[in-house]
């Protein structure tokens, strides 16, 4: 491990944290401006975690130690999930422990975590939540883990890092496996970060609440880190499809300290044009029935194997 | 008997000209009602009337809208505690309203549903604030109320409990769902979280100022209940408003239908996901709402119409900016409609969703709105003669298919009619005085004021027996028909579904509780 590596992969952890809840103001801003509303400020993200920081929390009588658990896994999950990403530097000594494949198995983790505290407390809402995500999730798994083969069979490695890399240093063209993949990655993002049109994050209505519905008991530091959690999802899928899709900038360990300086700059950039796009994407689109999602998270798997299979006969 | 005869029986009815107040022995009661039904009529209203000291001592009275006019069939009730023969049989609706008769006054109905309606814990079954000289004490500490729901039993069935309080700021109103899986196999409703005693309270106050409390029983429907409490009250005095009144009345009635319909059209798309229409028909709408601050001082014209005229005119000036405005905002509405009708993932949300078909509709006695979506023609402004509309010939909005994508094209169709009446009424404003004297009424029969409101008929029936007071004010919102059909309509829905199409009745909660 390189003093340097050390460095991207320390600074990658704590970037993101930061980060992501300024992503996801962004995205709400974009929101707002795009509906005609005057948007919120950029903080208000951490407004809102630094005020149910200073609450006390309230458990429910029945609530096991899992449910007051379940917020620090999720988060923790979502912190590591950062930290093996490579979205400023592919030098990251920590990704060498985990590929491609055991990110989508820490995404599962808090998923897995968050049903289970949802359906601990025994309340309706909470385990109708648990429900639909857990049929989001088997759906939207495979799609991922699909692009990810994609990507994974280019670069001969399922090493994210060394994709990104690889992805990043082979001569510019038109991949058609991966414009396929592309889509089919944008869907599972929309649909695992509880986005419109799979579900609404502003919506008040318990009833049609996905991710939200799993919240409902959680108060003041659980769900503060529970949120933090999500806003950290949103920014770690945007960096994957940074990584798989738009590689170009991320800082090689060849590349040294300026490399990484020039890299943070990019990034910014990438996420501001993500932001804006997914606001665009959740602007235009209404909501889709609970039971279209399944044909929506289908389209994607299905998008995600014409890519491989785009791949396997053309060999781009 | 044919409906012809007993209307050649029946009372002229106070301040009505197509209407009759007809006195019913037990037999009768039920046998009328059935005829009004057989020949497509339709219950208004349902309420029960205490008579301390005097011979009957007590009375139930039903509303019945049949052949354009208003029948009221009154029953005498020698004895509250024995109980009379329910019209729940002919008209399902009627099974609430009993319920909450019991509850208020005591007079028990022979239907086997005798749970409580509009009484929770608050204040004891054997008690009636009706019935009280003095208000009934509030239990201190009301305890949990057992109400026992149907259950729904089955394998993989459960409940979900909905409510009173909910995760937005709406109003409180109970909602058992019975589900399995995602589909709903059954919806009860639990109502009355939201009642206040407006009843008890109109008793306490002038004839002549009963309007303001009138005008705040639901906040959406103002000017309806307003026009339908001085409606009811001119009738009492054998009064009526000078035209240029009734015109102003008339405009503000198409108004409110405009801001609740703006809002709903609104939220709906909210609802499905499509925050855009929110933030475009919010704007519309307090657009609309400052016109109306500009013209008649009021945002919401809760203190427009006063007995025997209105409060808030508009001069010529006023009144000419007030119509082009209207004009821009049917020119808006129409585009918005165009993009509402080209969403592919708006429509695949509303089609389909949450169907009444119209013979159902039709047994269960579906009505205004909801009932014009589901292809029951009843509108009061066209159907009966009653200025200024007479004058009008206001379009009727019709769908069949029931469904949410139905309630939704009624409430544009009425956007774009409401915006025609009102600017006709605008146009040709008669001129003359805001009001007519009125004095206290003579006590006497009461008196029933009807008003289409925005989501349906709006009555009030209004009775006096001493003069200047008040002895039985009876408000009605036509939620208490429609809520019962939303039970029907979510059956065999997906949950996630259900607040849409709860959206799309838009029933209210404080003018149902009272």
């Amino acid at each position: 491990m390189t003093s340097l590596g050390a460095a991207t992969q320390l600074l990658e952890m704590i970037c993101a944290a930061i980060a992501a809840p300024a992503f996801l103001g962004w995205v709400n801003q974009c929101r707002a401006w795009l509906q005609n509303r005057s948007a919120p400020s950029l903080l208000q993200p951490y407004y809102g975690l630094s005020k149910l920081f200073r609450k006390d929390a309230v458990l429910a009588e029945s609530a096991s130690p899992l449910f007051r658990v379940a917020p620090y896994v999720v988060f923790g999950a979502m912190v590591v999930a950062a930290a093996i990403i490579p979205s400023m530097g592919t030098g990251l000594p920590l990704s060498m422990a985990a590929d491609g494949i055991a990110l989508v198995g820490l995404l599962a983790t808090a998923r897995v975590f968050l049903s289970l505290a949802a359906m601990d407390v025994g309340t309706a809402f909470g385990t109708l939540g648990a429900r639909r995500e857990m049929m989001v999730g088997f759906l939207a798994e495979p799609a991922l883990l699909m692009v990810l083969f994609v990507a994974a069979m280019i670069s001969k490695t399922t090493s994210l890092p060394l994709i990104a890399e690889g992805l990043a240093t082979r001569s510019i063209g038109l991949y058609p496996s991966l414009a396929f993949t592309a889509v089919a990655f944008l869907l599972v993002l929309l649909a695992e970060n509880a986005r419109i049109p799979v579900d609404n994050p502003a919506t008040h209505l318990e009833l049609t609440m996905i991710h939200e519905a799993m919240l409902l008991e959680y108060s003041a530091r659980h769900l503060a880190l529970m949120e933090w959690g999500s806003a950290l999802k949103l920014l770690n899928y945007a960096c994957i499809g940074f990584a798989l899709f738009v590689p170009w900038g991320t800082s090689t360990e060849a590349a040294g300290p300026a490399g990484l300086l020039l890299a943070v700059p990019l990034l910014v950039l990438k996420l501001g044009f993500a932001g804006v796009g997914l606001a665009l994407i959740e602007t235009l689109s209404a909501k889709l029935r609970v039971f279209r999602a399944p044909e929506f998270l289908a389209t994607a798997f299905l998008l995600a194997v014409l890519g491989l299979l785009v791949h396997l006969l053309l060999g781009t | 008997m044919a409906l012809q005869r007993r209307w050649e029986k029946a009372a002229a009815l106070a301040g009505r000209r197509a209407g009759g107040l007809l006195h019913v022995g037990p037999a009768e009661w039920v046998d009328a009602a059935a005829d009004v039904a057989a020949s497509g009529g339709q219950l208004l209203a349902l309420w029960g009337t205490l008579y301390p000291e005097s011979v009957p001592a007590a009375a139930v009275r039903a509303a019945l809208f049949v052949d354009g006019g208003l029948l009221v069939l009154e029953l005498a009730v020698a004895d509250p505690a024995q109980p009379y023969r329910g019209l729940h049989e002919v008209f399902p609706a009627a099974a609430r309203m009993q319920r909450a008769v019991t509850d208020l006054t005591g007079i028990r109905s022979d239907a086997a549903d005798q749970r409580p309606w509009l009484r929770h814990a608050a204040w004891r079954a054997d008690e009636w604030p009706l019935a009280a000289p003095t208000a009934v004490p509030r239990v201190a500490v009301p305890a949990a109320d057992d109400y026992p729901f149907v259950r729904v039993a089955g394998d993989g069935v459960h409940e979900v409990p909905v409510g009173p309080v909910h995760a937005g700021i709406i109003e409180p109103g109970h909602f058992r769902l019975s589900i399995v899986g995602e589909k709903v196999l059954r919806l009860e409703q639990r109502l009355g979280y939201a009642h206040k005693g407006i009843e008890r309270r109109f008793t306490e106050l002038p004839i002549l100022e009963g309007h303001r409390l009138a005008a705040r029983i639901c906040g959406d429907s103002a000017v309806a209940f307003a026009w339908a409490y001085c409606q009811a009250l001119e009738g009492l005095c054998g009064a009526t408003a000078p035209p240029r009144a009734v015109w102003l009345r008339g405009v503000y009635l198409e108004i409110e239908r405009l801001q609740n319909h703006l809002g709903d059209l609104g939220a709906l798309g909210n609802d499905a996901g499509f925050a855009f229409g929110l933030s475009q028909f919010s704007r519309l709408k307090e657009e609309l709402l400052r016109s109306v601050q500009q013209v008649f001082g009021q945002r919401y014209l809760l203190d427009a119409v006063v007995p025997g005229g209105v409060a808030a005119d508009a001069d010529d000036e006023a009144a000419g900016l007030l119509a082009a405005r209207l004009g821009q905002l049917a020119a808006a509405v129409r585009a918005l409609r165009a993009i509402y009708d080209d969403h592919a993932g708006v429509r695949d949300r509303f089609a389909g969703a949450g169907t009444v078909l119209p013979e159902l509709a039709r047994r269960l006695g579906l009505t205004g709105l909801a009932g014009r979506a589901s292809g029951q023609p009843a509108d009061l402004r066209i159907d009966s003669s009653w200025p200024p509309y007479h004058v009008l010939t206001p379009k009727r909005c019709l769908r069949r298919d029931g469904d949410v994508a139905a309630r939704v094209a009624v409430r544009f169709d009425e956007v774009e009619e409401s915006c025609r009446l009102a600017r006709a009424l605008l146009s040709e404003l008669p001129g003359g005085a805001l009001r007519a004297p009125l004095a206290a009424p003579d006590p006497g029969p009461p008196a029933v004021g009807v008003i289409e409101g925005w989501r349906g008929p709006v009555l009030v029936a209004l009775e006096s027996r001493e003069r200047g007071r008040i002895h039985r004010c009876h408000a009605h919102d036509p939620s208490w028909q429609n809520w019962p059909v939303l039970e029907h309509a979510v059956i065999g829905n997906i949950v996630p579904d259900f607040p849409l199409i709860n959206k799309s009745f838009n029933l209210a909660y404080s003018g149902h509780d009272l």
